[in-house]
């Protein structure tokens, strides 16, 4: 149902991005309406709060250029729906699912609700199907597995659009043929050039016409940087859970996505929480994130791999905190190691997967793949405390054992973490091992002796042949 | 039943006007699809309520209907093994209806008073029990049967002192507010074994205490609150996924029916339910999934059974609190919550106790919250208030987590008030020694933050042995002792037995070393004999119950330290 007021008369004001009307008609809260201005542009927007005078509508557009007395409301009557139907892959969409690559919109098989999603929790499947990623600081020591929400933390300058454009093109199962994921892209407030770059990226390994593309440029209204990410799951659930298919969403960047909140907010008037932004912001972000995973009885899975950028590199800062809460773990790039010339630039450190122990190990990596993990962290933890150490008390002043952590952790970050081209598993599996083969049996408290006698003696024992002959 | 006109809606707050009497925390039913609310505010023509669904759709001239009872919720032997909402409305709904066999435990005729057992429902996990109604004080059974009864079924008849008749039924509600009563509480000396090694050893929490863990995210709150869940020696476990991740409620549902309970031998799932409001579902009812949670667990301790309640995380539910009351146009405090935050926190911690149940029996519920303040920053007022309210605090340190160093619960943040008490236990469970192992443990902690601040000025090299040897010795506690890993199959959970030898090994490591330190070894010589690595993976190594492997480690700790060959021997 779908009906039309004639507004003259009936908008009493606007502020920012709401519009007050005099209440004529009956309409909910949280349903639709289309704002049509004098100068013909439709923006939509939502009712977000009623009494019995009046209507509040919080409009996803621009509300520059509209008067208050030539404006048409459409109500329609139902919350916010977007059309979905098969040809979604290989196509570019805007911010709130119209076409903008010249072609037809997509055929209106079904209508979804842009803002809900929610997955009934007695009805999630279990995340548990390891991802390789060809990046060895994710697959060895954050692995992602299929129907997780892991964002990359990055930061100004820092190369996560080339990251995650070389996950998206790379992620597989392992063991499975060459079937590769579904992408949806969601493109919230970013330049065009970055849009352009994914875009560029996906076709060159012939990946476009998985890819589905929603693009909020950084020119565009920032109000509708909310409904963005909304309509880019929509698409995604559907391709997921009605197409049946593996689908990766990449939303960047969630921190313009919070600074639209933040905007929208602040015009309501509510009390900020934490730096201005709202108190609800991480409810919000929920709505978002816990949009992967897996539901039982249907064939497809969501993952999603968000991006923000940290205001200032700074972790503790509301967006990344707030997210860090809600996602199962984060990939935090660092600038320092940017700087040395590694890329890509994880630091593993405060990195986390959280469903990385549900995806390895025995049937779905290795065995001892847990293990090398835990060893790994373990010594490159006590190398970056050295290495502090060491700036105050020099090497000199160093025990032979803390040395030798030292090493470690130079080596660790330029011949595991850094790597150009992307690794297979195996790969990055055995370089794993070669460098716990550094340090002495001692300082591998992580590893069984069995463990010890598989992996690392072998390496010794060449090695030792090696200055042997 | 009173009526109101829907006046103005706002995100899960509506105002009405009404026609009649209505009370503050009455339930009401809101517009076409009745959607539950309570009513949080009243004035003489108008009422305020929080709307515990979606609200998408509500308009003002829809109407309302007051339910004449508090928000309440419905307590039977239906929880056990189950997933419900933050109302404890079932969340799943394709489960085939069972049926209840019910043993009677009192005759016609018989006098019985509140909280009195009446009859046993026995199932395949544990049994349970139709108590005789709290304000019921006095009554004769009018009649009971023993038989198979659904789960709304009435089982017995009670005629009450004027006369009047009580049916007495499988379910019965309880408004999730109001702490059921008890007939008085009983000291906090007996431990909740959680089987992880820095809790029970360290920082105890004894049944019917209240204990919170906070941390920044990812540290480990909830893999700890799982842990616990699956491996303390409560009878029934309550699961309260407050605001959190819907995958960890999946996690459990999916984990639990295949583990055992090392006690009874039954799935892990059939002690447990699960109250889930994830943090994609309705604010309002995150808020009283916490108290929905309190009141399950007061259910099976006045039973008679010791509780334990994860709650995850009371964050979430102070944030809810803050959200609605900011809608409410309340006059915020501290961070944008309202004033009344801190007294809602010490209301609901104090619903735990160990207590004399109406019926004469013991039981205990057990709180423990997870805190997770923003930037990890124990400062803010959640973290703060809860400090004051509980008695083990359980704090998580970001850098331990980051080293995957598990739990990562640091030594020297965190505390148990309850500790004190537990010495009588300990010692009646084979250690007397506890409290001086514990204190030279912690002492020796103590002075390994104490130490490595001085290296980082002087270089490990330049101090003196005794103080390497005491690096050492800690180093060894924290590898040895307070890791262990939630997901090894062998040191997920470990016994008090087992608990009390490893600790005696440390004992042994340490006392041995310093004395061979004393005549001159080298520390380093220590640190690389191969009874050193053994001594630091024992817990990985060695299973619970094979004391005689730790009697052998001690032997070898004699031995190789003994062995060891003192600077200058050489020339003798
Ligand atoms: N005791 C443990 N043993 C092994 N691994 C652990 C342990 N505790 C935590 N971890 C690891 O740390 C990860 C994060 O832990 P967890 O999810 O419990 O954090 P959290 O404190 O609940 O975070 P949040 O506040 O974001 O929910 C886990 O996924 C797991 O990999
Ligand atoms: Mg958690």
């Amino acid at each position: 149902m779908s009906f039309e007021l004639r507004a003259t008369g009936s908008v009493t004001a606007i502020e920012g991005p709401l519009l007050f009307l005099k209440r004529v008609v009956k309409a909910g809260l949280g349903e639709a309406v289309e704002v049509e201005a004098a100068d013909g542009g439709v923006r939509p927007g939502r009712i977000v709060a009623l009494d019995e005078d009046r209507i509040v509508v919080e409009l996803l557009e621009n509300t520059a250029g509209l008067g208050i007395d030539d404006v048409v409301v459409r109500f329609r009557g139902e919350p916010m729906t977007m059309a979905l139907g098969p040809g979604l892959l290989g196509r570019v969409f805007d911010g709130v699912g119209r076409p903008r690559d010249g072609g037809a919109p997509v055929p209106a098989m079904v209508r979804k609700r842009v803002d809900t999603g929610t997955i009934n929790p007695a009805l999630r499947g279990l995340p548990q199907d390891f991802i390789e990623t060809g990046v060895s600081s994710i697959d060895i020591l954050n692995s992602l597995v299929r129907g997780q929400k892991l964002p990359i933390f990055s930061a100004g300058g820092l190369p996560h659009d080339r990251l995650a454009a070389g996950i998206a093109q790379t992620a597989r199962l392992r063991g499975e043929g060459a079937e590769g994921f579904a992408v949806v892209f969601a493109g919230i407030g970013i330049s065009y050039d970055s849009a352009e770059a994914f875009r560029t990226a996906m076709e060159k390994s012939g990946a476009l016409e998985h890819t589905a593309m929603f693009l909020n440029l950084a020119s565009e209204p920032s109000a509708q940087r909310l409904l963005t990410p909304r309509y880019a799951l929509t698409a995604a659930e559907y391709l997921a859970f009605e197409e049946g298919r593996h689908v990766l969403v990449i939303l960047t960047d969630m921190t313009n996505y919070c600074e639209a909140l933040r905007e929208v907010s602040a015009s309501h008037g509510e009390i900020p929480s934490r730096k201005g932004y709202p108190g609800y912001m991480y409810s919000d972000l929920a709505t978002i994130f816990e949009r992967a995973g897996l539901v039982e009885g249907k064939p497809g899975t969501l993952t999603q791999v968000p991006i923000l950028t940290m205001p200032a590199d700074d972790i503790s800062h509301p967006i990344p905190d707030l997210t860090g809460y809600i996602t199962e773990g984060q990939i935090v790039l660092d600038r320092a190691l940017e700087h040395k010339g590694i890329y890509p630039p994880v630091n593993v450190l405060p990195s986390l997967s959280r469903l990385m122990d549900q995806g390895i190990g025995e049937g779905y990596t290795h065995p001892d793949h847990p293990a090398l993990a835990q060893q790994l962290f373990s010594s490159y933890a006590r190398a970056t405390r050295v290495r502090v150490l060491s700036s105050v008390v020099g090497r000199d002043g160093l025990t032979d054992v803390d040395r030798l952590y030292l090493d470690f952790g130079n080596t660790f970050e330029d011949r595991f973490v850094h790597h150009e081209e992307m690794r297979p598993f195996e790969a990055s599996f055995a370089i794993g091992w070669e460098m716990l083969a550094m340090l002495p049996e001692r300082e591998l408290s992580r590893l069984s002796d069995k463990q010890i006698a598989r992996h690392i003696a072998p390496l010794r024992e060449t090695a030792g042949e090696a200055t042997d002959g | 039943m009173t009526h109101g006109l829907i006046t103005s809606v706002a995100g899960p707050v509506i105002k009405a006007r009404r026609d009649g009497p209505i009370t503050l925390g009455e339930a009401v039913r809101v517009g076409h699809d009745a959607l539950l609310g309570e009513v949080v505010r009243l004035s003489s023509t108008e009422m305020t309520a929080q709307v515990y669904e979606d609200t998408t759709g509500l308009a003002p001239g829809d109407m309302l209907t007051g339910t004449g009872a508090p928000l309440s919720v419905r307590l039977g032997p239906h929880l056990l093994g189950h997933i419900f909402d933050g109302l404890l409305r079932p969340l799943r709904h394709d489960l085939a209806p069972v049926s209840y066999d019910v043993e009677h435990m009192v005759n016609p005729g018989d006098r019985v008073s509140a909280g009195q057992k009446l009859a046993r429902v026995s199932g395949p996990a544990k049994d349970q029990f139709i108590l005789v109604p709290a304000g019921v004080a006095q009554a004769e059974v009018a009649s009971i049967e023993s038989g198979s009864y659904a789960r709304d079924d009435s089982v017995a008849i009670l005629r009450l002192p004027d006369g009047s008749e009580r049916e007495i039924a499988l379910t019965h509600t309880w408004p999730v507010r109001q702490p059921r009563p008890v007939r008085h509480r009983l000291p906090a000396d007996t431990a909740m074994v959680t089987g992880q090694r820095i809790l029970d050893s360290l920082f105890p929490v004894a049944r019917g205490g209240r204990a919170a863990i906070p941390g920044g995210f990812g540290t480990g709150k909830t893999v700890l609150q799982e842990t616990l869940a699956k491996w303390c020696d409560a009878d029934v476990i309550v699961y309260v996924g407050c605001g959190e991740r819907g995958n960890e409620m999946a996690e459990v549902l999916h984990e639990f029916p295949a583990l055992e309970d090392p006690r009874t031998g039954r799935p892990l799932m059939e002690r447990t339910v699960i109250v889930a409001n994830t943090s994609n579902m309705p604010v309002a009812a995150r808020e009283a999934s916490i108290y929905t949670g309190a009141t399950v667990g007061e259910y099976f301790r006045d039973q008679g059974f010791n509780v334990a309640l994860m709650a995850d995380s009371t964050s979430r539910w102070a944030e809810a609190l803050r959200e609605v009351s900011g809608r409410l146009g309340e006059l915020p405090s501290e961070s944008g919550y309202p004033a009344y935050l801190s007294s809602r926190m010490s209301e609901f911690y104090e619903r735990a106790g160990r207590v004399e149940t109406l019926g004469g029996g013991e039981g205990s519920l057990t709180i423990i919250g997870a805190v997770s303040p923003p930037a990890g920053d124990f400062s803010e007022p959640v973290t703060s208030h809860t400090k004051r309210f509980v008695r083990s605090f359980w704090g998580l340190d970001r850098g331990r987590a980051q080293a995957r160093f598990y739990p990562a619960i640091h030594p020297l943040q965190s505390y148990s008030e309850d500790a004190a008490g537990l010495t009588g236990w300990w010692t009646a469970h084979g250690n007397p020694k506890w409290p001086e192992q514990r204190g030279r443990v912690l002492d020796l902690l103590e002075a390994q933050a104490e130490l490595e601040r001085m290296a980082r000025i002087v270089g490990k090299d330049a101090m003196p042995p005794g103080q390497q040897l005491t690096l050492l010795c800690a180093d060894l506690v924290d590898d040895a002792f307070l890791r262990q890993s939630a997901f090894s199959e062998m040191d997920r959970t470990c016994s008090p037995e087992k608990q009390t030898a490893m600790l005696s090994v440390l004992m042994q490591f340490f006392d041995r070393a310093t004395a061979a330190v004393a005549r001159g070894a080298d520390v380093q010589a220590i640190a690389e004999l191969p009874v050193y690595r053994r001594v630091s993976r024992m817990g990985e190594e060695i299973a619970d119950g094979d004391l005689d492997a730790f009697v052998a480690l001690t032997a070898e700790i004699d031995a190789a330290i003994g062995g060891l060959k003192l600077e200058g021997q050489d020339e003798l």
